[in-house]
C-alpha cells in the first residue's frame, strides 16, 4: 500500500452513465476517498458489484473487481476476502440487490462478520428498469407496478442488521460529501462487516425521496447525544419510524471478525507445484 | 479380469464362493452405518477387498437401513444380489432381502429381542439367535449390541477376530481404552457364544486373510482428498445429500493445508463464494447435487462469461426436483452438458470409480485454470456412498502436477497491456486463452462482468467486440479439445460384435458383468467414458460394432442421446431409474437380452 495515492486513482477512465444529479456520484466519490484515505490503493483493493445503477460502479472505479449477478455481491466479496486477508474488499450495491433479491445474503453477511465494507445505494426505487416499487418504497409510493402503492411494509435494513448481529451500522445521504466519506471510512477502518446505508437520490423515478425531503428531515447522530456503542440507544433510532439519521449507528467495539476466529491469515493463491507436504498423511487416514 | 465369483453349488456342499456377501440391517437410527464400516475396516485390514453398499430407505415406507459388505481376496467393483451373511437386528430386513438370501445363508439375530421372538429362518437358511443384548449387557452396556453381533459374524465366517479388534481400535480409539476394552469384550462374547452354543461346521464359510495393506474411502472422500492434492483451498457449499460428505471430509483437513470451508446459507452464496475466492486466486470448489445445480446455474454463466476457474461438483442423485435424495440416478448429463441460458462454455468430468474420483478431481483443477472455465465434476451416488479398497500406491501424492495456466505476474504484464497501458483480463488470443493477474499484483487492476464486455472486461454492446469475445469462448473449448487427451478406458475383447457403452458409475457393475456375459459365451468390447465434454470421438467404435448398447442410470437416455448426435447412428439402451444401481449379474441379463432376447443368468 502506498501513502501518497489519491482517490482520483480509484477513478476509472471510463465517464459514468447515471442520470445528471444522479445520488450515485456522491456515493462513489465518498468510496473512493475512503479508500484512499484508508491507505488502500487499487491493486489490493477488490470491488464487488451487484446489479442494477448502482452495479455500475464496478466499471467507473479502478481497482481489481467482479461486476456479478444479481443480489449476490455479499457471497463474492466473502469468498475474496477468506482467500486472501490482504486485499481490501468492498461491495456496493442498491436496495434491490441487497434488501430484495440478496436479502438472504445480507443477513448472512451480517452475522458471518467478515473483515469488509458493504456500501448501498438505497433509492427506494428500481430505476434501472424504469421504475418499480424496491423493498424500501413506503407504502403508499405509487409506481408502475404499485399504482396505489405497494402496500407492504418497506424493509427496514438496519434493523435487519441489528437484529442479525451486525458489528458496525451507519446510514448516510450521498449529498453530503464529507460525513459521508468519514462514516464509509470508518466502516473501512472497522474490524468486521462495515454496513452503511446510503440515501442516494435516484432523480428521475423516485419524486418523493428527493434530495430535498433528506436535506430538510435527516437528522445527524454527531449533533445528538449518541453513543454508537450502546445497542439499546442503537434499537431504539433504528426503529424509530419518524426520523431519517445519518452517521454511526451502531457500533461493537468488541467485534472480532470472521477470519481471526477461524484463523484465516494466508492468501489461499499460494499453491505449490504438487500436492501439499504431507497429503500422503490423507491417504494413511484411510488405512 | 479375473472370474469375481463362482455360481452357488447348492444345499450342503460346503460353501466355495470367492466373494463374501455381508449385511447389517434394521431401522435407521440403529448404528447400522457403523457398525457396517467397522466390519469393512475390519475386512480390509485382513488384506481383503471390499465393495459397500447402503439400502437407505426401501420400497415400502418406514426406517429400515442395511449396510452390505461385498468381500474377496480379488478385486470386487461391484454389488451382486446374494447375501450370505446377514446380521438382520428386525424381522423387516430379512424380508426386505429375501431375493438375495439364498439356501444356506446365515441369518444371526436376537431372539430374546420382543420384536424378533417369533422370528424363524426361512426354509434352508440357517437361523442363528444370539442374545444380543444380553451379551453387550455383560460387556457393559447394550449400546454395544452390533458389536456383539459382529463377533458372532467373526466367528460364522472363521474370520479371526483380531482383524476386527483393529477396526474398533480406530473407531472408538478417540473415545478412550475402556470403551476400546468393552467393544472387544463384547465381540468376544458374540464369538464365544456361537462357538459354545451352534456346531460350528453348519456354516461352511471361510474368510481367507492376506498380507496385503488397503485404504478404504468412498466417492465423496476420494473428490475431497483429491481438491486438496490439487491445491483447493477454499470451499463453499451447502449441506445435500448424497454431495454432504465431500464437505464433511474437507471440513478439519482444509484447514491443515491452509484452506478453509464455509457452511453457505444456500446454494446461491456457496457458487458465489467459491467464485469469489477463484477471483481471488484460489483453487476453490463447491459440491452439490441436482437441486443445488439448479440453482447454481445462474452464476455458472457468470463463472464462464469471466473466465473464472472453477470447480464445481455434481454428486447425482434421482430427480427431479427433489426426486429420491438418497437414491442412485444419473440423470443431469443434459442439465450438465446444456443447463445455463445464452451459450456457455464448459468442461464437463465425469469419474467412472471411486479411485477416478480422486483422480478427475486433481485434473478437474487443472483444465479449470488452464482454460479458466467452470468445470462440471460428475459423480453420482452409488460412487459417493460406496466404501471401496485401494493400495495406497493408487492415490500416489507425487504424481500430483499442479498446471496454473497462463497466470501472469508482476513484471509479466507488458504484452497483455493496451495502449494506455490497461490490462486486458479478455484479450482475445488466437487460443482463447487470456492472461490472468491475481489481486494485488501492481499494474494489474481489471473488472470482470456478466455484462458482455470487451478485452477489459468493461460493458459493450459493439457487435464487432460482441463476436471477438464470443469467438474467444468458444475457441477455448475447441484448444481443449484439441490440446486435450480426451480418452476413455476399455475392457474386453477390442474385436467383439457388442460393443457396450456407459459413464459415470456403472464401469464396475459392467467389469463383472462382462465375466458372466464370457461364461455364457457373449464376447463385448466395454467402453467407460469419464470425458463427457469435450469427449472421445466414438464414430470409428460404433461403426465398427454390430451392436451398440448404452447403458446408464436413467430413464430416457441421455447419454445415448448424445452418443447418437456424435456418431449419426442408432444405439440400444439399458436403463435402469428405479433409483438402484445396476448390479452386475442383473446387467449381464439385461445386455444378454438385448443381444438375444429374454433370458436370465444368475451369479
Amino acid at each position: 500500500m502506498s501513502s501518497d495515492v489519491r482517490f482520483i486513482d480509484f477513478k476509472s477512465d471510463k465517464q459514468p452513465t447515471w442520470c445528471p444529479g444522479c445520488g450515485d456520484f456522491g456515493t462513489m466519490n465518498g468510496m473512493m476517498k475512503a479508500l484512499a484515505n484508508t491507505g488502500n490503493d487499487p491493486d489490493n483493493t477488490f470491488i464487488v458489484a451487484g446489479i442494477g445503477c448502482s452495479g455500475k460502479i464496478g466499471t467507473y472505479m479502478h481497482s481489481y473487481a467482479l461486476h456479478g449477478v444479481h443480489g449476490r455481491a455479499l457471497p463474492v466479496g466473502i469468498g475474496v476476502k477468506t482467500a486472501n486477508p490482504d486485499l481490501e474488499v468492498m461491495v456496493s450495491g442498491g436496495d434491490g440487490d441487497g434488501y430484495s433479491i440478496g436479502a438472504g445474503h445480507f443477513v448472512h453477511a451480517v452475522r458471518r462478520n467478515v473483515d469488509m465494507s458493504y456500501v448501498v445505494m438505497d433509492n427506494r426505487i428500481y430505476g434501472l428498469t424504469k421504475g418499480q416499487f424496491s423493498p424500501t418504497s413506503r407504502e403508499d409510493f405509487e409506481t408502475a407496478t404499485s399504482p396505489e402503492g405497494p402496500k407492504q411494509a418497506p424493509v427496514n435494513p438496519l434493523a435487519l442488521a441489528l437484529s442479525a448481529g451486525g458489528t458496525f451500522i451507519a446510514q448516510t445521504f450521498s449529498s453530503d460529501a464529507q460525513r459521508h466519506t468519514e462514516i464509509v471510512q470508518e466502516a473501512v477502518e472497522h474490524d468486521g462487516f462495515g454496513f452503511v446505508n446510503v440515501y442516494s437520490p435516484c432523480v428521475t423515478f423516485n419524486d418523493v425521496d428527493t434530495y430535498d425531503y433528506f436535506r430538510d428531515t435527516i437528522v445527524d447522530l454527531d449533533e445528538e447525544d449518541h453513543d454508537p456503542t450502546d445497542r439499546d440507544a442503537a434499537a431504539e433510532r433504528i426503529t424509530d419510524p419518524e426520523t431519517e439519521y445519518q452517521g454511526v449507528i451502531y457500533r461493537d467495539e468488541d467485534s472480532v471478525p470472521y477470519g481471526d476466529l477461524h484463523d484465516l491469515g494466508s492468501n489461499m493463491a499460494d499453491v505449490p507445484d504438487g500436492a501439499p507436504e504431507n497429503a500422503t498423511d490423507l491417504v494413511r487416514e484411510f488405512y | 479380469m479375473q472370474k469375481p465369483f463362482r455360481r452357488w453349488e447348492g444345499i450342503g456342499s460346503r460353501y466355495m464362493a470367492d466373494d463374501l456377501n455381508w449385511a447389517i440391517g434394521g431401522e435407521a437410527g440403529d448404528g447400522i452405518n457403523s457398525t457396517g464400516k467397522i466390519f469393512a475396516q475390519a475386512l480390509s485390514r485382513a488384506g481383503r477387498h471390499v465393495f459397500t453398499s447402503k439400502d437407505f430407505a426401501s420400497r415400502i415406507r418406514g426406517g429400515y437401513t442395511a449396510y452390505k459388505v461385498r468381500n474377496a481376496v480379488e478385486n470386487v467393483e461391484s454389488v451382486v444380489d446374494r447375501l450370505d451373511v446377514l446380521i438382520a437386528l428386525t424381522q423387516r430386513t430379512v424380508e426386505e432381502n429375501m431375493d438375495e438370501l439364498h439356501e444356506g445363508s446365515v441369518i444371526i439375530y436376537d431372539g430374546e429381542r420382543t420384536m424378533m421372538e417369533d422370528f424363524e429362518a426361512p426354509e434352508g437358511m440357517i437361523g442363528l439367535s444370539v442374545p444380543l443384548k444380553r451379551l453387550a449387557e455383560d460387556a457393559g452396556g447394550a449400546i454395544m449390541q452390533n458389536i456383539v453381533a459382529l463377533g458372532a459374524a467373526c466367528e460364522v465366517t472363521n474370520f479371526p477376530i483380531e482383524n476386527l479388534d483393529e477396526a474398533l481400535e480406530k473407531r472408538f480409539g478417540d473415545k478412550g481404552e475402556s470403551i476400546v476394552r468393552n467393544n472387544k469384550e463384547a465381540a468376544r462374547l458374540g464369538e464365544e457364544y456361537v462357538v459354545e452354543e451352534i456346531d460350528h461346521e453348519d456354516f461352511g464359510y471361510d474368510i481367507e486373510t492376506t498380507d496385503a495393506d488397503y485404504v478404504l474411502l468412498n466417492g465423496d472422500e476420494a473428490i475431497g482428498m483429491g481438491a486438496i492434492a490439487a491445491g483447493c483451498r477454499f470451499y463453499s457449499g451447502y449441506p445435500i445429500t448424497p454431495a454432504t460428505d465431500v464437505m464433511e471430509y474437507l471440513t478439519g483437513r482444509l484447514e491443515r493445508y491452509g484452506g478453509h470451508v464455509v457452511q453457505a446459507e444456500d446454494e446461491l452464496a456457496a457458487i458465489n463464494m467459491a467464485l469469489g475466492a477463484a477471483r481471488a486466486g484460489a483453487r476453490a470448489m463447491t459440491a452439490t447435487s441436482g437441486p443445488g445445480i439448479d440453482l447454481m446455474t445462474e452464476t455458472f454463466g457468470l463463472v464462464a462469461t469471466t473466465e473464472t476457474p472453477l470447480v464445481i461438483c455434481d454428486v447425482m442423485r434421482s430427480g427431479p426436483s427433489t426426486g429420491m435424495p438418497t437414491k442412485q440416478e444419473q440423470g443431469d448429463l443434459d442439465a450438465l452438458l446444456y443447463g445455463g441460458h445464452g451459450e456457455v462454455p464448459r468442461l464437463v468430468v465425469a469419474p467412472t470409480t471411486v479411485a477416478e474420483c480422486f483422480h478427475k478431481t486433481i485434473e478437474a483443477f487443472n483444465l479449470a485454470e488452464r482454460y479458466q472455465m467452470p468445470v462440471y465434476l460428475v459423480s453420482d451416488l452409488a460412487m459417493a456412498v460406496t466404501e471401496q479398497t485401494y493400495p495406497p500406491e493408487e492415490f500416489d501424492m507425487d504424481a500430483v502436477e499442479i498446471d496454473r495456466g497462463n497466470l501472469v505476474g508482476e513484471g509479466e504484464l507488458d504484452p497483455w497491456l493496451n495502449d494506455s497501458e490497461q490490462f486486458q483480463p479478455h484479450f482475445p488470443a488466437a487460443d482463447g486463452i487470456s492472461p490472468r493477474t491475481l489481486p494485488g499484483t501492481a499494474g494489474g487492476a481489471h473488472m470482470t462482468t456478466g455484462l458482455e464486455h470487451d478485452a477489459l472486461g468493461r460493458r459493450t454492446e459493439d457487435s464487432e467486440v460482441r463476436v471477438e469475445q464470443v469467438d474467444k469462448r468458444t475457441q477455448k473449448v475447441r484448444t481443449a479439445e484439441e490440446e486435450g487427451e480426451w480418452d476413455y478406458r476399455e475392457f474386453g475383447d477390442p474385436d467383439a460384435d457388442t460393443l457396450v457403452l456407459s459413464w459415470g458409475s456403472n464401469e464396475g457393475a459392467m467389469r463383472e458383468g462382462m465375466a458372466l456375459l464370457d461364461e455364457e459365451s457373449i464376447d463385448v468390447r466395454f467402453i467407460s467414458v469419464p470425458y463427457l465434454f469435450p469427449r472421445p470421438d466414438l464414430t470409428e467404435a460404433v461403426e465398427s460394432a454390430e451392436e451398440v448398447i448404452v447403458v446408464e442410470c436413467n430413464a430416457t437416455g441421455q447419454f445415448a442421446d448424445v452418443i447418437e448426435y456424435d456418431t449419426l447412428e442408432r444405439v440400444k439402451r439399458v436403463n435402469k431409474y428405479t433409483g438402484v444401481r445396476f448390479k452386475a449379474d442383473e446387467l449381464a441379463t439385461r445386455i444378454s437380452e438385448e443381444l438375444e432376447g429374454p433370458q436370465e443368468i444368475t451369479p
